[in-house]
């Protein structure tokens, strides 16, 4: 859906010489292009604005190094600046004391506050507490009602009192007691969602505030929230000094540029992010991960982190030797998409690699897990032997091995033509350095993208893709051509 | 006070910001220069239409203003018509602005089915709330389907506004196939003859496939019980959402063939313009604004109205 931050930057910088030096006007383009990227990812326009400034103070005067392209470099200095105007990080909940602490959560409606009360609760029974919930949300239908189920889910006791004709504050006060005399030893009350400029609803939080004293007062903020919330993250920040900031709904396709903005215009730092509903989808902040997901480049430490966890590392030594030897087989193959499987769902690890999202975009309706099975089956099909050499794959093998499969003897085909060309690009990334190897990826990706029908670029999409997509292609593809042919002919005239 | 003054006034808060915008940066008499042109910029991102729809506006100011004497009248005309034309998207819907019911699309005879989705907390409950007093008070008789059984205490929710508003509710027990609850809806709105049945939705990301496959669900069983149904599809946005907004149109577009926004939370800072980077994307017309947390808190959407509202002087 947006052209990725890496696209639109190498359009700009494209004509950079290699060893040359950044200069204003060469550089302004590319800022442009960081910019537009920012405000496409829901930046506040002059946070957007300013860091582009910054960027540029920065990055004028470099030598553009001759191992890199411009466009690495850029990013490189983008993402550092990200990464330093989210930080720094601090995850720390309030210590216990002899007294319960308390922590309180605001924030406008529907941002998922009473969801992060649980969460919250449940992280801190982890961690050996003894949490306590106040419901002092007594506006929206059923909100009480909502807390109690969800401290029934995790044994943890909540305080209610009547809705009506009740008031927040003394709920509050009267929940704190409660946690005392129950020997928990943290409160978080959970507050009724509320407009920044609905004044007397923000003084009742001030009045709670003051009442209390929560130790830590957390703004719950919607990761897909636009250009407003610079607006309320202010507002409430003013009115109440916050402490910190928790993020929630990540687990969606976001960008969350509202995490630069908040923490740009207000300070205070991130804590948390919400990644389901569930109430175990609870986070700490990155920002080097939030950071690559602003600029659309994947969030590169997460997968690397989950593959490290998952992955067998002499497997993974072994099939890098083979890769580099250009010797990677059907067999190297398979077992390679078995370790893969054991990440998680196929999409969603397509979305932490740079540029692969907009694969996923581009293919909401890609069946990759399916296609996956597909491809075990016809390797199933075969004979050990042709699994090594699948040179020995003629038309009679062929027709056994779809036949085995259930598939069609050009699927068998197109599979055996897709790894060895995967073979050869895998031989090429293998010798890179481990962040060119990822732009690499992400370009391959991105020419896949934008044109599914590429061929060796896109090895593993031919067989990812359905029978209709594959005829809507040819058809494409025909179109294409007469244009090219209807091009010449008008050029010839 | 009319319909049309009630939609004016929801919206003075954006109309006032963006005519002093124009009365701010353009002043009569002066050259319109490039920096003001930017700030402009500044603004028409601010209210979240997105970087292309933002582009486009300050690229026809650009060509038909840039360098010459301002003469606000025009700059206004030139803002309002792009604005315009980009927010009919092509067939633009035009409502009775003294009809609240007329962005409906109410089936002839039997049960009109209306079902509301949205990703997570955006006010799909509310706005059904809010349409159940609207359609009641122009007195139809409503159903209510408590479809989301996933959230804690959502029936319960649901349930208390329909007390309030004294219609009848139809729910199962948390953690049922929320199909079955559309299911035992539609029966029932059948057997009480019903006018309108409203089907409530769990909050569900858009990239969550399998809870989309599930609403897809929902939709077919409707449609199996009522013939032509459901007949509203409504897709509530959260005015505070920036530009994912347009991948919620896409995909829930998608899933269960939407038939219009509802723009919830209007009331706050927030301006709603992705509904104009939607616009560019897709046809897919704003019905109603949310603009408060109780039933008579919503309000027709005219798009004409909207602009015209919004610029004019
Ligand atoms: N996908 C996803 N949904 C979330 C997350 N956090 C909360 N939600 C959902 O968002 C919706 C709103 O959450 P609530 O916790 O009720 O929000 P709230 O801020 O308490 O709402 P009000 O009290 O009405 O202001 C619910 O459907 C939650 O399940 C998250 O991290 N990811
Ligand atoms: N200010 C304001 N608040 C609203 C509006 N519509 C809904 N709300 C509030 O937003 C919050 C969430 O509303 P719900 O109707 O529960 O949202 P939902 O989409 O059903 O949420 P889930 O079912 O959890 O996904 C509640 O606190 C509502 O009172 C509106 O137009 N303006
Ligand atoms: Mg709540
Ligand atoms: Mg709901």
């Amino acid at each position: 859906m947006f052209e990725s931050i890496t696209q639109n930057l190498t359009g700009a910088l494209s004509f950079f010489r290699r060893g040359g030096k950044l200069t204003e006007a060469n550089i302004r383009e590319g800022l442009e292009a960081v910019r537009q990227a920012l405000l496409e990812a829901d930046v506040n326009y002059q946070v957007a604005q300013d860091f582009a400034n910054r960027i540029a103070d920065e990055v004028v005067g470099e030598q553009v190094l001759k191992s890199l392209d411009p466009t690495q470099q850029v990013i490189g200095i983008v993402h550092r600046q990200l990464c330093e105007l989210m930080g720094p990080v601090d995850h720390s909940l309030p210590p216990p004391s002899s007294e319960p602490v308390v922590l309180m959560l605001c924030g406008l409606q529907g941002s998922g506050k009473t969801t992060t009360s649980g969460k919250l609760a449940r992280l801190l029974q982890t961690q050996g507490r003894r949490p306590f919930l106040v419901a002092a949300d007594l506006q929206r239908p059923a909100a009480i009602d909502q807390l109690r189920i969800i401290g029934e889910q995790l044994g943890v006791p909540v305080h209610t009192e009547v809705a009506d004709g009740n008031n927040a504050v003394r709920v509050c006060q009267n929940g704190v007691a409660a946690a005392r005399k129950a020997d928990a030893d943290i409160v978080i009350l959970d507050t009724a969602g509320r407009l920044h400029i609905d004044t007397e609803l923000m003084q009742e939080l001030q009045q709670i505030d003051r009442k209390v004293n929560p130790h830590q007062i957390l703004f719950v903020c919607d990761a897909m929230t636009g250009q407003d919330a610079v607006n309320s993250a202010k507002a409430f920040n003013e009115a109440l000094e916050l402490d910190g900031v928790i993020l929630t709904k990540l687990d969606g396709d976001a960008r969350g540029g509202a995490a630069l903005s908040v923490k740009a215009i207000t300070g205070v730092p991130i804590k948390y992010i919400g990644v389901g509903e569930q109430l175990d989808k609870l986070e700490p902040f990155h920002p080097d991960r939030m950071a690559g997901r602003i600029l659309g480049m994947g969030d590169v430490v997460t997968l690397f982190e989950k593959a490290q966890e998952q992955f067998d590392a002499d497997q993974v030594a072994e099939q890098q030797k083979k890769m580099m030897e250009g010797k990677f087989t059907l067999v190297d193959f398979k077992s390679q998409m078995q370790q893969i499987k054991r990440l998680g769902s196929l999409k969603d690890i397509m979305k932490m690699i740079p540029g692969m999202g907009n694969l996923v975009d581009a293919h909401p309706d890609m069946d990759a897990e399916g296609d996956m099975q597909r491809i075990s089956g016809i390797i199933d099909s075969m004979t050990p032997e042709e699994r090594v050499n699948p040179e020995l794959i003629d038309l009679g093998r062929r027709r056994r091995i779809a036949a085995g499969s259930g598939v069609e003897p050009s699927d068998v085909n197109q599979l055996l033509k897709d790894v060895s060309a995967m073979a050869g690009v895998m031989q090429d990334m293998a010798s890179m350095p481990m962040w060119k190897r990822l732009g690499a990826a992400s370009q391959l990706a991105n020419t896949f993208a934008q044109n599914p029908g590429a061929q060796i670029q896109a090895p593993q999409k031919s067989t990812v893709m359905s029978f209709d997509e594959k005829r809507r292609l040819q058809e494409k593809k025909r179109q294409q051509r007469k244009d090219t042919k209807k091009a010449k002919k008008r050029n010839r005239r | 006070m009319g319909l049309f003054d009630k939609l004016k006034k929801g919206l003075q808060k954006t109309k006032d910001l963006l005519r002093t915008d124009v009365r701010d940066l353009f002043k009569a008499g002066e050259l319109l220069e490039e920096k003001h042109i930017e700030d402009f910029y500044a603004r028409l991102i601010g209210t979240d239409m997105g970087v292309e729809a933002s582009k486009a506006i300050v690229t026809e100011l650009r060509e038909k203003h840039l360098g010459r004497t301002v003469v606000i009248d025009e700059i206004w005309k030139t803002i309002r018509d792009k604005l315009k034309s980009l927010l009919k998207g092509g067939e633009g819907t035009l409502w009775d602005v003294n009809n609240k019911l007329s962005p409906l699309k109410l089936a002839p005879t039997g049960t009109t089915v209306i079902l509301v989705a949205g990703v997570n907390g955006v006010g799909k409950t509310t706005s059904i709330a809010k349409l159940a007093n609207l359609l009641q008070s122009h007195g139809k008789k409503v159903v209510l389907a408590a479809g989301d059984t996933f959230r804690a205490a959502a029936v319960e929710q649901l349930t208390l506004w329909s007390r309030r508003l004294g219609c009848e509710i139809v729910t199962k027990a948390a953690s049922s196939d929320p199909a079955a609850v559309a299911f035992a809806g539609c029966v029932r709105a059948k057997e009480i003859g019903a006018d309108v049945l409203i089907v409530d939705t769990a909050g569900r990301l858009q990239t969550q496939q399998n809870l989309m496959k599930q609403l897809s669900k929902i939709q077919r069983v409707i449609e199996g019980q009522i013939p032509g149904a459901p007949h509203e599809v409504l897709l509530v946005l959260d005015a505070t959402t920036g530009q994912n907004g347009v991948s919620q149109a896409k995909h829930f577009s998608e899933a269960v063939a939407c038939s219009g926004l509802v723009l919830a939370k209007l009331d706050g800072t927030a301006k709603g313009g992705v509904v104009v980077a939607i616009r560019q994307t897709m046809s897919l017309p704003v019905k109603y604004v949310g603009v408060g947390e109780q039933v008579d808190d919503l309000e027709l959407f005219d798009p004409e109205g909207f602009v015209d509202a919004l610029f004019e002087k």
